[in-house]
């Protein structure tokens, strides 16, 4: 038997290729989220102003509070790969470590937010929600459908930051190999770029 | 085969674009307020435009990166007006 | 065979020993060769099912009645027999076998950029596969039709869930392979090929790719939206509760017409491979062809409204789509017309893979021509929903994808296998299928011209000639399908050995390396000097 040249051989490494193939998977996100937008755009487009009513019974203080935190989780993300850069490995693990707390933050906030809504029977077949109609129905059923996926890549995003966490902390991600940390920011800077158009489509509609 | 040497960005200037993204929330909110008819969705995409505009250029990298990247997201976002454009041809008219 | 390293170079990908032996080397291979052929086999399995439906409903029509099977068995099967040629068979079709073995040859790679990432699309499209035909045994085989319509697909009795989850998993399978080439195109081109050096096939792979990315999560998200529509009733296909049935088709076929595209884009890739080749003469319009294929990727993603034409959208989306598909239509007609250019005084090798190119020709300008009369308005009306379209789509889909990918098999078989087939049993197979296929398809046209809906269990008897007709040319076409697949299983076992290394004369890549090719396809990467298919 030949000796396992499998492994040995192809050891070789593509940072580029690697991020290019992140970037195309952010583009089938796009395109994932894009397509709600699109229902979202239709939907509105024919029931303006059960969407306004709608939009009035979402709580604006969270919508804003979560906002907030996931552009400074977003900065600290993109300010975690300057340290490992700079190869300031603690630096890199703080910011790193502010980040995943305000990902699972941003969850609590998203529990409590559902939580009070679900509540008053305001969720998809609910009692109280289909007594409003067919507008509000698809309001409210939009608005769990987006939040609720938007909500998934966030527990992903913490899944991958723990991942990465560890990873740095081995050295297995340190200066001159961090392919990994830049892609999960990518990740994590588009969930933030999809929150930045869900927040004043469904908090702020006036 | 890291080739060329990466640009590092400062701490310093994700700062600055975390306050220019702060700052342009806080006008989404106020600008709610503020009646203006259909123009205040516009105003607002236009605000969460400019917001994502700062995330791709700075946070994710594209001012710095192999151009590649920049004109393939253009293309994709182009598309996907494209794609809703088309479609409201048949619900404006419906 | 345990000499020194340099002897185990030239051990061909077959026969390669790895850390597993027999099944598991091959199941657990990242090999981009090997996972071609898993892919192969696989869609061998899959294509003899569905095409066994499909010869079950031709008898059924043979005769008007309830004679072979009922309506609910009729829905069932031609459910089943779409969800698995579409999904299955003719979506990952060209770029899982012959992308994944040929394209790191003809350009020069060891491997695809992520061969794990490779190996694990497999899995997935496996995985795929098997929950989508658990639906036999949790609540009977779906019955809406591959495209599941809103809103019957969450009214239908019967389980549709598992059908809706395969289909989606199958999706990520086909997004994984689409971010795989491009980033091997993008990265891994051997040294001095640059793009405009790129062979044909890669060229349309890389076009297919960007539609890969691009527009399956647009059916990945539909379908999970029927998906929750049925489970938890939200409301958002639902006209009950004021969801849009009609929105439902458009994000359906955003998809699923530049799914269309995926599929035969490749197709076209390998035409313009096999026609300089077998007409010994450098392509007519290299440039011409690769911009088309860019052009319809692109332009295919604006026409999905033609599947809609009399669904009740507005009349202005009617003229607005109906004029884009006329556009698309241009940039094919340009291959057609590169193609037959290219075999204009060029002295013609007629072999096998040739026939099968010029009979893809011939089908596609068929299927093309008459998807015209369907993307003109006011045929469309008189023949949406009948036989008419059936038959047009069998050609295109079918005709494209099927004769493209015997074609392809024919050419590259030698390569693969480091054995020939059988050449007069191939010949044989190709007009039989070939006869079989125009007697099976052509009679639909004049069905549905007559007003024979499709997905009908049951007819009038003043269409019975023709459906006798058809059915038996389905016959005729199984057999030649036969004769083929088991010429081609046969002598991948048994046939001619060879190690020749380019059997047709072929001036790319792939035809430089050895034959079968070793683990690593190159001892020493090539340098590449000049364009593709330089005949003198």
């Amino acid at each position: 038997m030949e000796k396992n040249a499998e492994h040995t051989s192809h050891v070789h490494r593509d940072d580029e290729a690697d991020k290019l193939g992140m970037w195309l998977f952010i583009f089938t996100e796009l395109l994932l989220f894009g397509m709600l937008f699109l229902m979202y755009a239709v939907y509105r487009y024919r029931n303006p102003v059960a969407f306004q009513l709608g939009g009035e019974e979402i709580d604006v203080v969270i919508g804003v509070i979560n906002t907030v935190i996931l552009l400074i989780s977003s900065a600290t993300v993109a300010m975690s790969i300057t340290a490992i850069q700079r190869g300031k490995k603690t630096q890199a693990l703080l910011f790193l470590g502010t980040t995943l707390i305000i990902a699972v933050v941003f969850l609590v906030n998203k529990y409590f937010e559902w939580g009070t809504k679900i509540e008053y029977g305001f969720y998809p077949g609910g009692e109280a929600l289909l007594e409003l109609g067919h507008g509000t129905v698809l309001f409210f059923g939009l608005y769990y459908i987006m939040s609720g996926i938007h909500a998934l890549h966030i527990i992903i995003g913490i899944g991958l930051f723990i991942y990465v966490f560890q990873q740095i902390r081995a050295e297995k991600i340190h200066k001159t190999d961090y392919v990994w940390l830049e892609n999960t920011g990518l990740y994590w800077h588009l969930v933030d770029l999809i929150w930045i158009f869900l927040f004043p489509l469904f908090y702020l509609i006036h | 085969m890291s080739e060329e040497k990466h640009h590092i960005s400062s701490y310093k200037s994700h700062l600055l674009v975390l306050l220019a993204l702060l700052i342009l929330t806080a006008a989404s909110v106020a600008v709610t307020s503020v009646e203006m008819g259909a123009y205040n969705t516009l105003v607002a995409m236009l605000l969460a435009g400019a917001k994502a505009t700062l995330v791709l250029l700075w946070f994710m990298h594209l001012r710095f990166d192999n151009k590649i990247y920049a004109i393939f997201t253009a293309f994709v976002i182009v598309l996907f007006l494209l794609v809703l454009f088309v479609t409201f041809f048949d619900y404006s008219y419906r | 065979m345990s000499e020194s390293t340099t002897s185990s170079k030239h051990v061909s990908f077959l026969e390669y020993k790895g850390k597993y032996k027999g099944l598991l080397g091959w199941i657990f291979s990242t090999d981009h060769k090997r996972v071609g052929l898993l892919y192969l086999y696989t869609m061998l399995v899959f294509f003899s099912i569905a095409a066994t439906l499909g010869l079950l409903m031709k008898l059924q029509m043979l005769a008007p009645g309830h004679t072979l099977m009922g309506p609910q068995t009729y829905n069932a099967m031609f459910t089943v027999h779409g969800i698995i040629m579409i999904f299955v068979i003719v979506v990952p079709g060209l770029p899982a076998v012959f992308g994944n073995f040929f394209l790191p040859l003809m350009i020069g790679a060891k491997d695809v950029a992520f061969p794990r990432l490779n190996l694990a699309s497999w899995w997935i499209y496996v995985i795929g596969i098997l929950v989508v035909l658990s639906s036999q045994f949790i609540g009977g085989w779906p019955d809406t039709g591959w495209t599941f319509y809103a809103p019957y697909s969450f009214q239908t009795p019967v389980n549709i869930v598992p059908a809706l989850v395969g289909a989606t998993i199958m999706g990520f399978s086909s997004i994984l392979t689409g971010i795989n080439f491009i980033v091997t195109i993008h990265r891994m081109r051997a040294p001095g090929m640059t793009w405009f050096k790129m062979p044909l096939f890669p060229w349309t792979l890389y076009a297919t790719a960007w539609i890969q990315v691009l527009a399956t999560p647009v059916i990945g998200i539909t379908l999970l939206l029927t998906l929750m529509e049925r489970l938890l009733g939200v409301g958002i296909f639902d006209p009950r509760l004021g969801g849009d049935p009609i929105l439902y088709q458009h994000l359906f076929w955003i998809y699923s017409h530049p799914a269309v595209y995926i599929m035969i884009l490749p197709g076209m890739g390998v035409i313009s491979e096999i026609i300089p080749v077998f007409s010994r003469k450098s392509i007519y319009g290299y440039k011409a062809i690769v911009l088309s294929s860019l052009a319809i990727a692109f332009v295919g993603y604006f026409v999905w409204g033609h599947h809609m034409f009399t669904s009740g959208m507005s009349g202005r989306a009617l003229y607005a789509f109906s004029f884009l598909t006329f556009l698309v239509a241009i940039p094919s007609a340009i291959k057609v017309f590169n193609w037959v250019s290219t075999m204009h005084k060029g002295s013609l090798l007629l072999q096998t893979p040739f026939y099968w190119a010029v009979s893809f020709i011939f089908v596609f300008m068929i299927g093309g021509l008459t998807g015209l009369v369907l993307g003109s308005l006011a045929t469309n009306v008189h023949v949406h929903d009948t036989y008419f379209v059936v038959a047009h789509f069998h050609f295109i889909v079918f005709g494209g994808t099927g004769y493209s990918f015997m074609a392809a098999i024919h050419y590259w078989f030698p390569k693969m296998f480091g054995r020939m087939y059988d050449r007069s049993w191939a010949n044989i197979g190709w007009v039989t299928f070939f006869a079989g296929f125009l007697s099976l398809y052509t009679p639909m046209f004049v069905l549905g011209l007559q007003g024979m809906p499709r997905r009908y269990y049951d007819y009038l008897p003043e269409f019975h000639a023709w459906h006798i007709f058809s059915t038996l040319g389905s016959i005729l076409m199984i057999a030649g399908a036969a004769i083929v697949i088991i010429n081609l299983v046969r002598s991948s076992r048994h046939g001619q050995k060879t190690s020749e290394k380019n059997p047709w004369g072929g001036k790319t890549l792939e035809w430089q390396a050895d034959t079968p090719p070793t683990l690593e396809n190159w001892e020493e990467v090539p340098t590449v000097t000049q364009k593709p298919y330089e005949y003198k």
